[in-house]
C-alpha cells in the first residue's frame, strides 16, 4: 500500500477513470490549467485535453446542470464545486434536475454524475466559505451522499461514485486534502452504503464523519486513559445512513455520541438520535447526546471560530458526562 | 413544404388541439390533477421547428408545456394522455405527470417545471452529443420569461464558448404567466438579447407555420454544421390561460380577438383552401377523425389503463442493484 495524501488519493481516482473511459470527463472552476484549488484535478488538463478537463466560468448552476444534461446521453462528469459554499446556488439542477429525474421519468432517464466539493471551517474564511452542507444534501430523495474520512475512502468513494448509475454528491473537506493515509494499489472500489468500524468498544459509541471521525479518535484514545473504552462508527454514508450499523453498535454499547461540524439543528445527529430511537430504544442505558458546532455563521476571529466549531476535547466531554465520570 | 406536407401538419396541429381541448376537459371532469398548461395557439412553433429538424432523432426539452412536443418527437399520444391521468401506462408511468413527460427512446429528454431549468441541460446534451461525434443536435424549447432566469445567461454563454451544437426555440407568448413581457424585461425583443454571447438569431411570426419552418431550417442547418448555437424567436400567443388555476383576467379583450384571429390552424387551413389543396369539408371530416381517434382511442386507452402499484412507491429513486454501490474489487 501506498501512503499518499487526500488530494493525490482523489486525483488517482480521477485519472484512472478517465484513462480507462472516454467518456468521463471532469468540470469545475479552475480544475483544468490550474489544476485544482485543492489539486485534485493536477496535471490532468495536459494528459486528456480542454475538451475532458473543463475549466468553466463561474456559474455554478448551469455548469452544474451542463454536467447532468451531458450524463443523459452517457456522459460520465466529475464536477468540482470549489467550495460547498457555492454549491448552494448548484442546488436547483442537484436537487430538481439531479435527483429527480430518474423518478419523474418513470426510470427513463439517469443522471450518473458525481458532484465533489469540499465543506468545513478551515481557517478564518469567514461566514460565506465555511459553510457545512451535508445536512441539506442528505435529506434529497434520489441523491446519494458519501463523505470520505481518509485518502483510502477519497480513492474508493469517488472510484464507485463515477460508475454508480445514480447522482453522487462527495462531501469534502478544506482541511483534509494534506492529510496523509494508506491507499491500496490495486484498483478499489468503496461501497456508497454502510459504515466502517474505526476502532472497536465496549462502553460508548461515538459517530463521526468526515473530518469529525478523527476528533472521534483521538477523544478515544484520551478515554482509554481514563477507562473508558469507546467503539468509532465512521459514517462514511449519510445517504442512505446505516441503520443496521448504527443499531448494531449501540446494541453493543448501549450509549451514543453524534460528532459532526455542522450546527445541531436538523442535522446528522438528529438524524442518527431518530434512528436509535427507531431501532434500538430500550437498548439504551443513556439519553444519547450530539456534539455539534453553535448555531452561527462562523465567525472570522480566530478564537471565536474555534469556539464555535466541535473538537476532540469537547468529545471527551461529553463522554464524560455520559458515563458520570 | 410540398402540399401533402401541408396537409399532414394541418392535420398534425389539429390533433394537437383537440388533443389539449380534451385534457382541458378531463381536468374539469377531475380525471387529470395537479397542474395542466396548454398549447393552443402555439402549435406552429413546435410543429414548424421540429418539422425542420429530424424528432426521434435530435435531442428535445422543454419545460411543462410539454405534451406536444413529447408527440411530434413520436411518443404515443395514448401514452401521454395515460401520464396525464396519472396511470401505470403513461409515458412516465404516473410518476411524472403533465410538467414531466418522458419519451427517451423518441429522445424526447423531458418536461421540466422549473422555468429556465433545462437551457443548462440542453447544452449539456448538446456537450455530449459533440463528445460521442453525433450529427444530432440539441433543441431546447422554452418560453419567454424563462429568459429572465441566471441559466438563461450561463447556458448561452457557455453554448457560444464551446461552440455546442444546441438550438434554444424562444416561444414568446409575451406573458409569464400574468405579468406581460414588457413589465418584467428590459429588452422586450428576445432574439436581440443573445447578441451579447455572439449567438446568431431569428424572429419570426410564430403563428404561420410555413414561416416558422423557413427560418427553424436555417437554424437548424446551422447548429448542425458545427457552427455553435442558435437562438429562434417565435412570437406567438396562449390562447387559454398559464395553468388551469389561471382566470386569464390580465389580459386586454382586444388583444385575445386580435390574437385569435391569428390561429395557426386556421391560417394553414384557409391557405390551403385558397389553395385549392383543400376543402372545408376535407378539413370538417379531418376533425371528425381526429376527435374519434382521441376519444375512442386514446382517452378510452387512459381511462382503461391500470393505475401504478402501491407498493412500487420507491421504485425509480435509485438505480437498482447498482454493484458499484457494494464496492469491492471489480
Amino acid at each position: 500500500m501506498a501512503v499518499m495524501m487526500y488530494w493525490e488519493a482523489i486525483r488517482r481516482a480521477h485519472d484512472e477513470e478517465m484513462a480507462r473511459d472516454p467518456l468521463v470527463i471532469c468540470m469545475g472552476e479552475d480544475i483544468g490549467v490550474v489544476g485544482g484549488t485543492y489539486k485534485a484535478t493536477q496535471g490532468l488538463y495536459d494528459k486528456y485535453g480542454p475538451d475532458r478537463v473543463i475549466d468553466t466560468p463561474i456559474s455554478e448552476n448551469s455548469y452544474t446542470g451542463l454536467g447532468i444534461g451531458a450524463s443523459f446521453l452517457g456522459i460520465r462528469p466529475i464536477i468540482e464545486i470549489m467550495s460547498v459554499n457555492f454549491a448552494w446556488l448548484a442546488t436547483d439542477q442537484i436537487f430538481n434536475s439531479a435527483a429527480k429525474v430518474r423518478y419523474m421519468s418513470g426510470g427513463q432517464l439517469t443522471a450518473p454524475v458525481v458532484i465533489r466539493s469540499p465543506g468545513g471551517t478551515a481557517h478564518q474564511l469567514g461566514a460565506q466559505h465555511s459553510a457545512r452542507m451535508e445536512k441539506v444534501f442528505m435529506g434529497i430523495a434520489g441523491l446519494r451522499v458519501v463523505t470520505p474520512s481518509s485518502p483510502k475512502q477519497a480513492y474508493g468513494l469517488l472510484k464507485s461514485a463515477v460508475r454508480c448509475n445514480d447522482p453522487v454528491f462527495i462531501n469534502e473537506h478544506e482541511l483534509m486534502y494534506n492529510m496523509k493515509g494508506e491507499v491500496p494499489d490495486a484498483e478499489y472500489f468503496h461501497p456508497l452504503e454502510g459504515s466502517e468500524v474505526t476502532r472497536a468498544g465496549k462502553d460508548i459509541t461515538l459517530f463521526g464523519y468526515n473530518i469529525s471521525v478523527h476528533w472521534c479518535v483521538q477523544a478515544a484514545e484520551q478515554l482509554a486513559k481514563e477507562g473508558i473504552d469507546c467503539e468509532v462508527i465512521d459514517l462514511y454514508s449519510l445517504s442512505p445512513l446505516d441503520r443496521a450499523g448504527i443499531k448494531k453498535s449501540v446494541s453493543k454499547t448501549h450509549r451514543a455520541v453524534i460528532v459532526e461540524e455542522a450546527e445541531a439543528a436538523v442535522g446528522v445527529g438528529s438524524e442518527v438520535m431518530a434512528i436509535i430511537n427507531e431501532e434500538c430504544f430500550f437498548e439504551l442505558d443513556a439519553a444519547p447526546v450530539r456534539v455539534s458546532a453553535v448555531n452561527v455563521p462562523i465567525p472570522y476571529n480566530h478564537h471565536l471560530e474555534k469556539a464555535a466549531i466541535p473538537n476532540a476535547k469537547k468529545v471527551v466531554e461529553a463522554a464524560r458526562e455520559m458515563v458520570g465520570k | 413544404m410540398n402540399a401533402a406536407d401541408k396537409k399532414r401538419l394541418l392535420r398534425e396541429m389539429l390533433f394537437a388541439r383537440r388533443f389539449e381541448e380534451r385534457c382541458y376537459e378531463a381536468y374539469v371532469e377531475r380525471k387529470i390533477g395537479g397542474f395542466l398548461h396548454l398549447y393552443p395557439g402555439e402549435e406552429a412553433c413546435a410543429f414548424g421547428v421540429l418539422e425542420a429538424a429530424r424528432p426521434g432523432h435530435d435531442y428535445v426539452i422543454t419545460g411543462y408545456r410539454d405534451h406536444v412536443h413529447a408527440i411530434k418527437c413520436g411518443a404515443d399520444p395514448k401514452e401521454v394522455m395515460a401520464e396525464l391521468f396519472g396511470k401505470e401506462t403513461g409515458s412516465s408511468r404516473g410518476r411524472g405527470g403533465s410538467m414531466h413527460i418522458f419519451d427517451v427512446k423518441h429522445r424526447f429528454m423531458g418536461g421540466y417545471a422549473l422555468v429556465g431549468g433545462p437551457f443548462p441541460l440542453a447544452v449539456g446534451m448538446a456537450k455530449g452529443i459533440k463528445m460521442k461525434g453525433g450529427d444530432e443536435i440539441s433543441i431546447c424549447f422554452l418560453g419567454d420569461a424563462a429568459n429572465n432566469q441566471g441559466t438563461f445567461h450561463e447556458s448561452l454563454n457557455m453554448a457560444a464558448l464551446w461552440e455546442l451544437p444546441v438550438l434554444f426555440v424562444c416561444e414568446n407568448n409575451l406573458y409569464g404567466i400574468g405579468t406581460r413581457i414588457d413589465r418584467s424585461t428590459a429588452v422586450i425583443e428576445q432574439y436581440k438579447r443573445v447578441c451579447g454571447y455572439n449567438i446568431p438569431s431569428a424572429q419570426v411570426d410564430g403563428q404561420d407555420i410555413e414561416q416558422v419552418y423557413a427560418a427553424a431550417k436555417i437554424a437548424v442547418d446551422h447548429v448542425r454544421s458545427g457552427k455553435g448555437p442558435y437562438f429562434l424567436e417565435l412570437m406567438t400567443y396562449r390562447y387559454r390561460g398559464h395553468s388551469m388555476s389561471d382566470s386569464n383576467a390580465y389580459r386586454a379583450k382586444e388583444e385575445e380577438r386580435m390574437w385569435g384571429k391569428r390561429d395557426p390552424i386556421i391560417i394553414l387551413r384557409d391557405r390551403l383552401i385558397e389553395a385549392g389543396e383543400l376543402s372545408m369539408d376535407d378539413y370538417k371530416k379531418m376533425d371528425d377523425e381526429v376527435l374519434d381517434h382521441i376519444e375512442n382511442e386514446i382517452i378510452k386507452f387512459a381511462e382503461e389503463s391500470p393505475e401504478p402499484k402501491l407498493e412500487e412507491l420507491e421504485k425509480y429513486v435509485l438505480a437498482e442493484n447498482d454493484p458499484y454501490v457494494r464496492g469491492g474489487m471489480h
